[in-house]
């Protein structure tokens, strides 16, 4: 009896919406947009935060870096044998690494070393980003300038696969006999020094210990790098947010507005209603629906085109705010993360607001006093 | 400061739902000041309209209420990984002052919402608005409960202070973990467990007993508050350490996670549905006088006990499930 009653209510909401076509539509489409809108930020940063998150799995546990002045500096290779005396902490490895500004392509490279035998003497492996910008192809030369004016060529071995375009677009796997040629590195140091640790608990103990006896060190856990790309994309996904707010305050006046000026037809048509029998509490039940309805359509066709907008053509509206720039970026797609916590943020934020400010104006309309209407 | 969207949407939610009870206690006022229902003045049909526009205020509120409530733990135990020491909801919630008393006065307000919207049905059923200035009573209780919650819940998401790297230094070991207690302290399981059975079986014994005979609703009503208390004991205590197998974990949020099934769904709702209707019987007991309420009140009464008993029941079924088919034995050693 009472799904019978809702169902009859809808019917009649249905159709009464279908006969103001035109009005409904220019509502839903506003509507629409402003899911959308907030769809593609939310897509868009819960996506490459965790493509951040994937990627730095593989990032070691610990990185440990040697300060002076408070810049980051080159750390002696000696470091490594204290740090392995620490019990616990193992494969404690130097790194090479750094960036090459090319003059040729205006871009910056980064260059590293990558294990032993992985890469000759002489030879180089590029990402895909490297390659497009200065039209190479294996085989080919790259010429360098070294840190004292020396301009020498490495020969491209291998090309990275493009599914791995996110990670190494603009990366350059170098010997490490080259690397310290060309920034003029002397032996015995290595850019920075990490480690794994056996045990997951014990990674602030050994932290601890190795701040202690290195006093000149800084110390950097996985887990704090991947805490501050998380805060970093949300508060990006925030800022836009915000930003759109003003866009969310201009729906909801618009459709307070909307809900609360009605037309002289439909005042007739709810005076006609509750001359026959409703009650103010049918009316304002229909009116639910109504809202309900536009709701719910709005809802949806906004999040599949969000969807779209995002995994298929990369977001090309917010990408330079969400993502920052830089000259060589890779192109990639995102893998579509979607999960029903999101959506039903996105829920909040969008349908929460328009029920809120459809509540007074629907009471408004139902209270109608019938008579007062039929008699104009 | 945060700016994660869905705790921007929790700053929404609050607002609207504060404002939209002001806006309702403004006219509770009027209400309870002017109303006159043998006066035919212009006010009084005004008043009688902005009943209607209140009832379904609330009723959104309500629904907001219950939202908000599994929203904020979800987005609690999502913030989680941003502090050092909190292994989930519980651990980010210890992290300030503020986190415990707000979801504790979500609670309450969610249950005093439920209880409001009783007594709303009620009074509607009655042709002569008998409860109406009870109501607005309640209301006016109920408004100052859900400002303070708002400012509480923002304050809690305003100080919070994610553990990144800054610019000086990585390292945060300095900020000792332990400040951030990610457990809860437990009552012994096993007294609990007789507790709980006890309280339980006695308070859906006693909502089947008002079904069939009308009698003693307050008793019924207090024993499903009490149920409450002692239900949210025995979830801490015992029930949750049997779904997740675990004798150390004693966190009552990660039961509405994924890898548990999200059975704190189940769970919460049936808990709370229960004790709003349970403690509704008792709320209505005092109006069972009124002439206008005389025919629908006992049945109104008997329906919400019939309800509160079979959601008891639900809640002690699911929460007894693991304990009886877990391999996991909490008293085995």
């Amino acid at each position: 009896m009472w799904i019978e009653k809702q169902g009859n209510i809808i019917d009649f909401t249905l159709s009464s919406l279908l006969r103001r076509k035109r009005k409904n539509l220019a509502l839903i489409s506003v509507y629409m947009l402003v899911i959308f809108f907030f769809a593609s930020v939310m897509f868009f940063t819960h996506a490459i935060k965790k493509e951040a998150s994937i990627i730095l799995k593989e990032a070691p546990e610990m990185v440990v870096q040697k300060m002076a002045g408070g810049r980051h500096e080159l750390i002696p290779l000696g470091y490594i044998e204290q740090i392995k005396e620490i019990r616990g902490a193992h494969s404690v490895k130097g790194r090479l690494w750094g960036y090459y500004y090319d003059p040729v392509a205006g871009a910056n490279f980064t260059l590293m070393v990558p294990g032993e035998g992985e890469v000759e003497q002489g030879g180089i492996a590029v990402g895909k980003g490297v390659s497009r910008v200065r039209f190479l192809d294996e085989e080919d030369e790259m010429e360098f300038m070294a840190s004292d004016g020396e301009v020498f060529g490495l020969k491209v071995k291998q090309i990275f696969s493009p599914e791995s375009e996110l990670v190494s677009s603009d990366l350059i796997l170098i010997s490490e006999e080259d690397f310290r040629k060309l920034f003029g590195m002397v032996k015995g140091v290595a850019t920075d020094i990490v480690l794994s640790v056996r045990n997951p608990k014990e990674l602030s103990t050994i932290a601890l210990k190795i701040a202690e006896r290195l006093p000149d060190t800084r110390i950097i856990l996985r887990e704090e790098m991947l805490r501050t790309y998380e805060m970093v994309f949300n508060w990006r996904g925030g800022m836009m947010l915000v930003v759109l707010s003003g866009t969310l305050l201009a729906f909801i006046i618009f459709s307070w507005d909307r809900a609360s000026g009605l037309s002289a037809e439909e005042r007739r048509e709810i005076g006609i209603l509750k001359a026959i029998g409703w009650e103010t509490s049918d009316v304002i039940l229909m009116k639910f629906w109504e809202g309900t309805v536009i709701s719910v359509s709005s809802f949806f066709v906004g999040v599949f085109l969000a969807y779209l907008h995002v995994f298929f053509l990369s977001s090309p509206l917010f990408e330079p705010a969400l993502k920052g720039w830089a000259i060589l970026y890779p192109k990639f797609k995102l893998i579509p993360f979607i999960d029903f916590y999101q959506i039903a943020t996105l829920f909040f934020f969008t349908v929460v607001p328009y029920t809120g400010a459809t509540i007074i104006p629907s009471w408004r309309a139902a209270t109608i006093d019938p008579d007062s209407v039929m008699r104009t | 400061m945060l700016f994660h969207p869905a705790v921007l949407s929790l700053y929404l939610f609050s607002i609207l739902i504060s404002l939209m009870v002001l806006y309702a206690a403004f006219y509770g006022v009027q209400i309870l000041m002017r109303w006159n229902l043998q006066s035919g003045s212009e006010l009084q049909l005004s008043l009688e309209k902005k009943t209607y526009l209140i009832s379904t205020l609330l009723t959104y509120l309500f629904s907001f209420q219950l939202i908000s409530l599994f929203s904020f733990t979800h987005t609690v135990e999502h913030l989680h990984p941003l502090f050092v020491g909190a292994m989930c909801a519980a651990g980010t919630l210890y992290v300030n002052a503020y986190g415990y008393p707000a979801l504790l006065l979500k609670l309450f307000n969610f249950l005093l919402a439920g209880l409001w919207l009783i007594l709303n049905y009620t009074d509607n059923r009655g042709y002569d608005y008998p409860l109406i200035k009870k109501k607005y009573l309640l209301l006016l209780l109920l408004a100052p409960f859900l400002w303070i919650e708002t400012i509480l819940q923002m304050s809690f998401f305003l100080d919070l202070k994610p553990d990144v790297i800054t610019s000086c230094c990585g390292t945060l070991f300095s900020t000792d973990p332990s400040s951030v207690a990610s457990e809860i302290a437990s009552l012994p399981s096993l007294p609990m467990k007789w507790i709980f059975y006890l309280v339980l079986f006695s308070t859906v014994g006693l909502g089947l007993f008002f079904y069939r005979r009308e009698k003693g609703g307050y008793l019924f009503a207090v024993m499903s508050g009490l149920s409450l208390l002692v239900s949210m004991a025995s979830l801490i205590s015992f029930i949750s350490l049997y779904f997740y197998e675990l004798p150390t974990h004693h966190c009552p949020f990660c039961l509405l996670k994924k890898e548990y099934g999200y059975a704190g769904y189940p769970l919460y709702i049936a808990l709370l549905g229960g004790a709003i209707t349970g403690m509704g019987v008792g709320v209505l007991m005092p109006f069972r006088k009124i002439v206008s309420l005389k025919e629908i009140l006992p049945s109104i009464q008997k329906r919400a006990a019939l309800i509160s008993a079979i959601l008891y029941l639900i809640f002690l079924i699911v929460a007894t499930y693991p304990v009886l088919f877990s391999t996991f034995r909490l008293e085995g050693y």
